[in-house]
């Protein structure tokens, strides 16, 4: 599971070191038996299929990867998959309900946050946890907020007000 | 270090379940402390600092961005060794130091003292850093970080930290760092020198400047010309101390 194929040396050992953890994601408790190497971004992507989490940079810069760790967003390709063990991971696949889109995915929408969509499940997961901490933000807030994530299409402008539209939903529900 | 294909370790011990080291307090004689494990969002947050020690307060927020704020950690950057990292040359303006534990028990290395070049330490290799510390200041602290960055998060063009202590008008203390001009962090001693029993005249700072930009070493490189990071040093250190003149009605 952790790895598709891998080319080992003819003497290696035959066993590679595993650790089993349990991770609740989305609100769901799921275990899995992973290499201690295996990237955070990985597990949730290649393990679980949750492919909503993208990898752009993989160096930390860009923030493609953003998941809410405890309900801290962290860059989910600078953690290995052990480190959470035992903590609750939210992707952006957590966000929609069974039949409507959370207030953040609907305020992408309306307001065209988002061109190709590669940075959006970041740029989500980064303003779920500034609205979750600050529901009524000014502008300069959600650009502070926002600044650990690229976007190469939008210039931002549409970003900032898909927040604002966000969070005067979530105000009025 | 490893996703800068840096390292390649055969086994990597994480400290981040070990209790009790999250920590950034005062001592009672002055000093700060930050633990191990303290991020960067959490100094960033701090009302210690904000009240005690502002030239960490003004370097908090300018530390990469603010999410990997939430992981990062004081420590960890000053272990890191990167030349261009901010908390490197604001430890070095304060004097801190680091105390690193080892199976032979502690012991204590000032931060100037840590670094043995690019992404090097002095840290034997089963020893980790488990606090720095921040002396306590010589009368009142005060001071300020600058850095030019080409967007947030990118590595430092120029970063420049100073830190007074002062009794009154006068300079009892003080300490220039420079990050991202030079193979390491450059301690501006010179420029010390000029600050130190003085106070801060526009005669003062201009020495104070003109000394630290000539203790860099930068490079030309895609983030700017040598001599236009010389310059930024030079424009950097004079604006901190400017700001911290006070005014006639503050210093009565």
């Amino acid at each position: 599971m952790t790895s598709l194929f891998q080319e080992v040396s003819p003497g290696a050992a035959a066993e590679t070191p595993t650790r089993q953890i349990t991770v609740t994601i989305n609100g769901e408790r799921r275990s899995a038996v992973v290499e201690p190497r295996l990237l955070l971004a990985h597990l949730l992507r290649q393990g679980f299929h949750l492919t909503g989490t993208h990898t752009g940079c993989d160096t930390s810069n860009c923030g493609a990867c953003t998941v809410l760790l405890d309900g801290t967003p962290v860059k989910s390709c600078t953690l290995f998959a052990v480190q959470a063990d035992g903590h609750d991971v939210m992707t952006v696949e957590g966000l929609a309900g069974p039949s409507e889109l959370h207030a953040i995915q609907e305020g992408f929408k309306e307001e065209h946050g988002l061109q190709c969509g590669f940075c959006t499940p970041g740029m989500m997961m980064a303003s779920k946890a500034l609205l979750d901490e600050n529901p009524n933000p000014t502008e300069d807030e959600i650009r502070w907020a926002l600044s650990g994530n690229l976007c190469r299409c939008t210039g931002y402008q549409n970003i900032v007000k898909a927040v604002m539209w966000a969070a005067k939903k979530l105000e009025d529900q | 270090m490893i996703k800068l294909r840096f390292a390649s370790p055969e086994m990597l011990v994480d400290i981040n379940e070990i209790p009790d080291l999250d920590y950034h307090r005062v001592d009672a004689d002055g000093s700060i402390h930050v633990g191990a494990l303290c991020r960067h969002a959490d100094l960033e947050r701090s009302s210690l600092l904000a009240t005690r020690q502002p030239t960490m307060a003004a370097a908090a927020p300018l530390v990469a961005d603010p999410i990997v704020r939430n992981r990062g950690t004081l420590v960890g950057s000053l272990c890191h060794a990167d030349p261009q990292g901010d908390w490197a040359s604001v430890m070095v303006s304060l004097d801190a130091s680091v105390v690193a534990q080892g199976r032979n028990g502690r012991r204590t290395i000032p931060v100037r003292e840590l670094v043995r070049g690019p992404f090097q330490t002095n840290l034997a290799y089963d020893e980790i850093v488990v606090e720095a510390i921040a002396p306590a200041p010589m009368g009142e602290a005060a001071g300020g970080y600058l850095k030019l960055e080409r967007r947030v998060g990118d590595y430092a063009t120029v970063g420049v930290a100073v830190s007074i202590d002062r009794t009154g008008d006068e300079i009892t203390r003080a300490g220039i760092g420079l990050s991202g001009v030079g193979g390491s962090t450059i301690s501006a001693d010179d420029a010390v020198q000029v600050l130190v029993g003085s106070s801060l005249t526009a005669d003062v700072i201009a020495e104070a400047a003109s000394l630290a930009a000539q203790a860099a070493q930068p490079r030309t490189d895609h983030r700017g010309s040598a001599s236009y990071k010389r310059q930024l040093v030079s424009v950097f250190t004079s604006r901190i101390l400017t700001r911290l003149i006070r005014s006639e009605e503050e210093a009565a």
